[in-house]
């Protein structure tokens, strides 16, 4: 059973040597924050993907022991949300815009677009790791639909065009380097 | 549990100030009850039978399957009677022709959701969304199915969850956490991709929170959770939360 | 520390006097839109130049929205009034120099422009005209004088009864009377009560709440506290979308700055007063906008609703009574005890009294964030306030209230914007979003994308919502690939009574609206992807080859 496996590593140790870990550094912040209580469940994820990128099982099976929590409750919370992700992203992130304005402003042809060149659904990331896929429901930049945000930069009045392209210059750029 | 059930026993029976009652109307029977109690409760005291399918005495009430769903005059909405605590001088209709054809089509659309082909089930016999369905005289399912194929977890010794006939009905969640205190179960993703899983949705004999008592085996109104090495039709629930009625 | 009278006059002053040595000013918006196509921080780059120039006599500030955001980035200066719009670093220069050889952006004279001569700012008075980042603006403006007269002048029950008289009604959707809202709450003999404020604006097509909070956080703040005092509550959570850091970052430091001033916290002007407040941010569930579910998803568990009653009113967080409102109801409480009910209740319709903030975007010239009485007809917020339909398309249909609302077809252009007037014609009010469809929209491919809107967020608790949106979603995804029959139809009027009827929550039973209104009025464009296989606007793309 999974439990001999880890023997080495009982969940004791493994949260004790995270209470000191910097990387958990935000985590424990926010967990001390709120006292522990149950609560802060949902901030504790927000400050863990914030902090890894993605939720990661290791990571539940903490929170879990900290905030005395079942371990199926940091499950069902983590993927009930779809802002957590418990896979790791790529290293370019694409949040296309699936809000109404864009829609009907044709965010879903570059959706298309992206899908066949890239071969990924909106979800996935590339197989090399460099390019995910996201769709968010309205940017609040409505005015310049469609909209999307690549990394941090939010753009406006796209085409699949100028979209592709976009994606394109990341992977080019990972060919120069 | 015992107590909860004791409590509700001497609730209707003894020990009502006049003040705590109310009268109501259900199915034309006029009859006094506590207000504490539900719609549900208080009709299966005086024999008026209400289906239900989430519901399971014992524990918490969820108000997930609508299918206790009763008409009371002058709401606006449709109200779960395992929920609903009547009002006084309310009039309630459970077997309203509008109320019996939601039902019968909400039993359809579970029926269309995953595979409920009964005749390869252990459960085939003694599963209450069977007799639901038979109860309710449904023959034929109007909508088409979307049975997603779900990987069956064998991975326990005594045990199978088979997702492919669970309901969503939380019952096992609910049993697991609120009786044996394990909870080892609960529903993740949402919407149609819910599911019920174990900790941190793992094989079922990984999970290291479960105790084996066997409980959620025998909440599941289906044959979703059903022991080892039974044969179709051989899957019998022993509900050790059996109501008195 | 506690404020006195003499305390926030003084701080109000001090922000007056400050802004005098200034004899112009130049407003930049920083409302997330404008952020977005800024190709620099073009505040900070007009703040240098303007040290480099020496201007000392002119204030380069950022504010909130300035309502226009498809003409973004706009700057506007003062005291003249002029809007400068598609401001980029190269252009910025000629508004501050006034050098007339330097290339200069388009100018707009707002008193000019239909689409703000229409508009009557309550909720967005200080939008686009006060730094969001500095109190001492809001103050300067009357902040915080209205919950001083509260705390310090008023009996809990004047409040009530205030609020009750000026007719507000819940900007979140529904409509419900805030009045009586509060006066439930306050009613309870709890001593332990909560307040939220619901900020998790889940509409897709709608950024009305986010743009308050970027422009103007401390009059929901004020609101808040009001409320707080009102119904006997000492905390309250702001519920906010994860997915508008800057309107968190923006309420962040807004709290920040009211409990060290004191309008937050212990004693607040030396009453016996106290109200903390906390956020709380959602991570992407259009469900848990729903009340049972803001209250599930606040106490850290997934945002499913339970059924009501109980009311959160009575049960809500931990059990005790909670109040909730919407992000634009608390933003109109301080005008309403500054002016007065009787001047609210002046404004707009019979029963819909004050003014509504709409997102206005799709197919419209204009687009962006407009504040029009209560009861402004369609028409005129469309081709007055709009400016017509853009590209010289014809319009075809307004879509009001997102997923649980309903399309207004040309023959209703000049229905008034009110609760009972959009109930009747099968839309609602909803929170505010406003998208116009012209020609190119499919009516069909529009409920569809509404219908897959709700199967993605719905909770999954209840069978009718979780399988029968998903049913009506194939239906409907059939009629678009043109393989339905006029069966079809029929199976999908009945879903909808169906799942409307029995749902557990608000979602799914309005989750069949945009399919019942789009049935209504426009069920030729249905027959004719059944019938013909032919989809009229030239959207589904498997039929048009036929
Ligand atoms: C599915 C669903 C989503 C909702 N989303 C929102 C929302 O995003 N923002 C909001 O203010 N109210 C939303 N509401 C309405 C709220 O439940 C609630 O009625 C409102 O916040 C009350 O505030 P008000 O009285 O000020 O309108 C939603 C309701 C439902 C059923
Ligand atoms: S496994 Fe059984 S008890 Fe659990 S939710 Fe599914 S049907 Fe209900
Ligand atoms: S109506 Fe939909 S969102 Fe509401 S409780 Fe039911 S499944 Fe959940
Ligand atoms: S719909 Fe895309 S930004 Fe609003
Ligand atoms: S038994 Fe009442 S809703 Fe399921």
């Amino acid at each position: 059973m999974q439990t001999n496996a880890e023997a080495v590593d009982t969940p004791l140790d493994s949260a004790l040597s995270k209470t000191k870990d910097p990387q958990y550094r935000m985590v424990n912040r926010i967990m001390c924050l709120h006292n522990y209580q149950p609560d802060a469940l949902i901030e504790t994820l927000h400050a863990a993907q914030d902090s890894f990128g993605c939720i990661t099982l290791e990571t539940m099976r903490y929170i879990s022991h900290m905030l005395h929590l079942p371990l199926s409750r940091v499950y069902a919370v983590a993927t009930f949300y779809h802002y957590f992700t418990l896979k790791p992203p790529g290293k370019h992130r694409c949040v296309l815009c699936m809000g109404t304005a864009c829609y009907i402003a044709g965010a879903e042809s570059i959706e298309k677009a992206i899908t066949e060149k890239h071969h990924i659904s909106p979800g996935e990331t590339t197989s090399d790791g460099e390019i995910s896929l996201l769709t968010a429901r309205c940017l609040g930049s409505c005015g310049l639909a469609p909209a999307a945000i690549f990394d941090d930069k939010v753009m406006g009045q796209l085409t699949p065009k100028n979209v592709l392209k976009q994606l394109q210059d990341w992977r080019d750029h990972v060919a120069d380097t | 549990m015992t107590d909860h059930r004791l409590q509700n026993s001497v609730r209707q029976r003894h020990s009502l100030h006049p003040e705590d009652i109310v009268t109501l109307v259900i199915d034309g029977q006029q009859l006094t009850a506590d207000p504490n109690d539900t719609l549900l409760t208080i009709a299966q005291a005086h024999n008026i039978h209400i289906p239900t399918l989430c519901f399971l005495e014992g524990i918490s009430a969820y108000g997930g399957c609508r299918v206790c769903l009763v008409e009371v005059e002058g709401y606006g909405k449709l109200v779960p009677a395992c929920l609903t605590h009547p009002a006084e001088g309310i009039i309630v209709r459970t077997q309203s022709p509008r109320v019996i054809e939601y039902r019968k089509k909400i039993v359809e659309l579970l029926l269309s959701e995953r595979n409920h082909i009964c005749s390869v089930c252990v459960t085939n016999g003694h599963c209450e969304l069977q007799q639901l369905a038979s109860t309710l005289g449904i023959t034929h399912i109007r909508y088409p199915g979307l049975f997603p194929s779900l990987a069956i977890d064998a991975s326990n010794t005594r045990f199978i969850h088979d997702p492919n006939r669970c309901v969503l009905c939380s019952r096992c969640v609910r049993v697991c956490a609120e009786i044996e205190g394990a909870h080892t179960w609960d529903i993740i993703h949402r919407g149609i991709k819910s599911r019920v899983s174990a900790d941190l949705n793992q094989p079922w004999k990984e999970a290291v929170t479960c105790t084996g008592c066997g409980k959620c085996v025998q909440a599941c109104p289906t044959g979703a959770l059903s022991e080892q090495g039974k044969a179709v039709g051989e899957m019998l629930k022993k509900r050790y939360t059996e109501s008195t009625t | 520390m506690s404020l006195t009278l003499e305390e926030l006059n003084d701080i109000a002053e001090k922000e007056l006097s400050r802004q005098q040595q200034f004899s112009r000013q130049i407003r930049v918006c920083c409302a997330a839109s404008c952020l977005s196509c800024q190709d620099a921080d073009l505040t900070q780059q007009l703040q240098q130049t303007a040290r480099q120039q020496a201007m000392g006599e002119t204030e380069i500030k950022p504010v909130g929205c300035l309502g226009l955001c498809k003409e973004g980035p706009l700057v506007s200066v003062h005291p003249e009034g002029t809007l400068y719009s598609h401001v980029q670093i190269n252009t910025s220069k000629a508004i501050l120099l006034s050098e007339s050889s330097l290339p200069r952006p388009s100018a707009i004279d707002p008193g000019q422009s239909l689409f703000f001569t229409r508009q009557n700012p309550i909720v967005l008075r200080n939008s686009g005209s006060i730094n969001p980042e500095r109190i001492e603006e809001y103050i300067a403006v009357g902040g915080y004088k209205a919950l001083y007269q509260a705390i310090r002048n008023m009996h809990p029950g004047e409040i009530l009864s205030q609020i009750q008289q000026s007719g507000l009604r819940g900007r979140g959707g529904a409509g419900y009377p805030t009045g009586l809202k509060w006066s439930a709450v306050a009613k309870t003999k709890s001593t332990q009560k909560y307040v939220i404020c619901n900020a998790d604006e889940g509409d897709p097509g709608a950024f009305m709440d986010r743009s308050v909070l970027e422009s103007d956080p401390h009059s929901v703040l004020e609101g808040m506290a009001i409320a707080g005092y009102a119904v006997g509550a000492q905390a309250g959570y702001i519920y906010v979308r994860a997915e508008y850091p800057l309107a968190v970052q923006r309420l962040r430091t807004a709290i920040r700055q009211a409990e060290k001033f004191g309008l937050l916290g212990n004693n607040i002007f030396n009453s016996s007063f106290h109200f903390s407040l906390t956020i709380r941010l959602g991570a992407g569930a259009f469900v848990c906008g729903e009340e049972t579910a803001i209250i599930a998803s606040i106490e850290g568990l997934p945002g499913k609703p339970r059924p009501r009653p109980p009311y959160p009113a009575t049960s809500g967080i931990k059990g005790c009574p909670t109040l909730i409102n919407n992000v634009e109801t608390f933003a109109n409480i301080s005008p309403i005890l500054t002016r007065g009910s009787a001047w609210f209740a002046g404004i707009g319709t019979d029963k819909s009294k004050g003014t509504k903030v709409f997102a206005l975007a799709g197919r419209v010239k204009r687009t962006g964030l407009i504040e029009v009485p209560m009861g402004t007809t369609l028409r005129e917020i469309i081709f007055d306030i709009g400016g017509g339909i853009s590209d010289n398309g014809t319009f075809k249909a307004a879509q009001t209230g997102g997923p649980s609302g309903g399309c207004i077809p040309k023959q209703h252009l000049d229905i008034p914007m009110d609760y009972e007037s959009l109930a009747s014609i099968g839309s609602i009010m909803g929170s505010g979003g406003l998208i116009v469809l012209d020609q190119s929209s499919c009516m069909v491919d529009v409920a569809k994308f509404f219908m897959e809107f709700c199967t993605s967020e719905s909770c999954g608790k209840c069978v009718p919502c979780r399988v029968g949106t998903m049913q009506m979603y194939t239906i409907l995804d059939k009629i678009t690939r043109g393989q339905a029959q006029l069966s079809d139809l029929e199976q999908l009027e009945d879903l909808c009574d169906l799942v409307r009827s029995t749902s557990l929550c608000g979602l799914g039973q309005t989750a069949p609206n945009p399919v019942l209104s789009t049935l209504r009025f426009f069920r030729d464009e249905y027959i004719s992807h059944i019938q013909d296989q032919h989809c009229p606007a030239g959207v589904c793309s498997l039929l048009t080859g036929k």
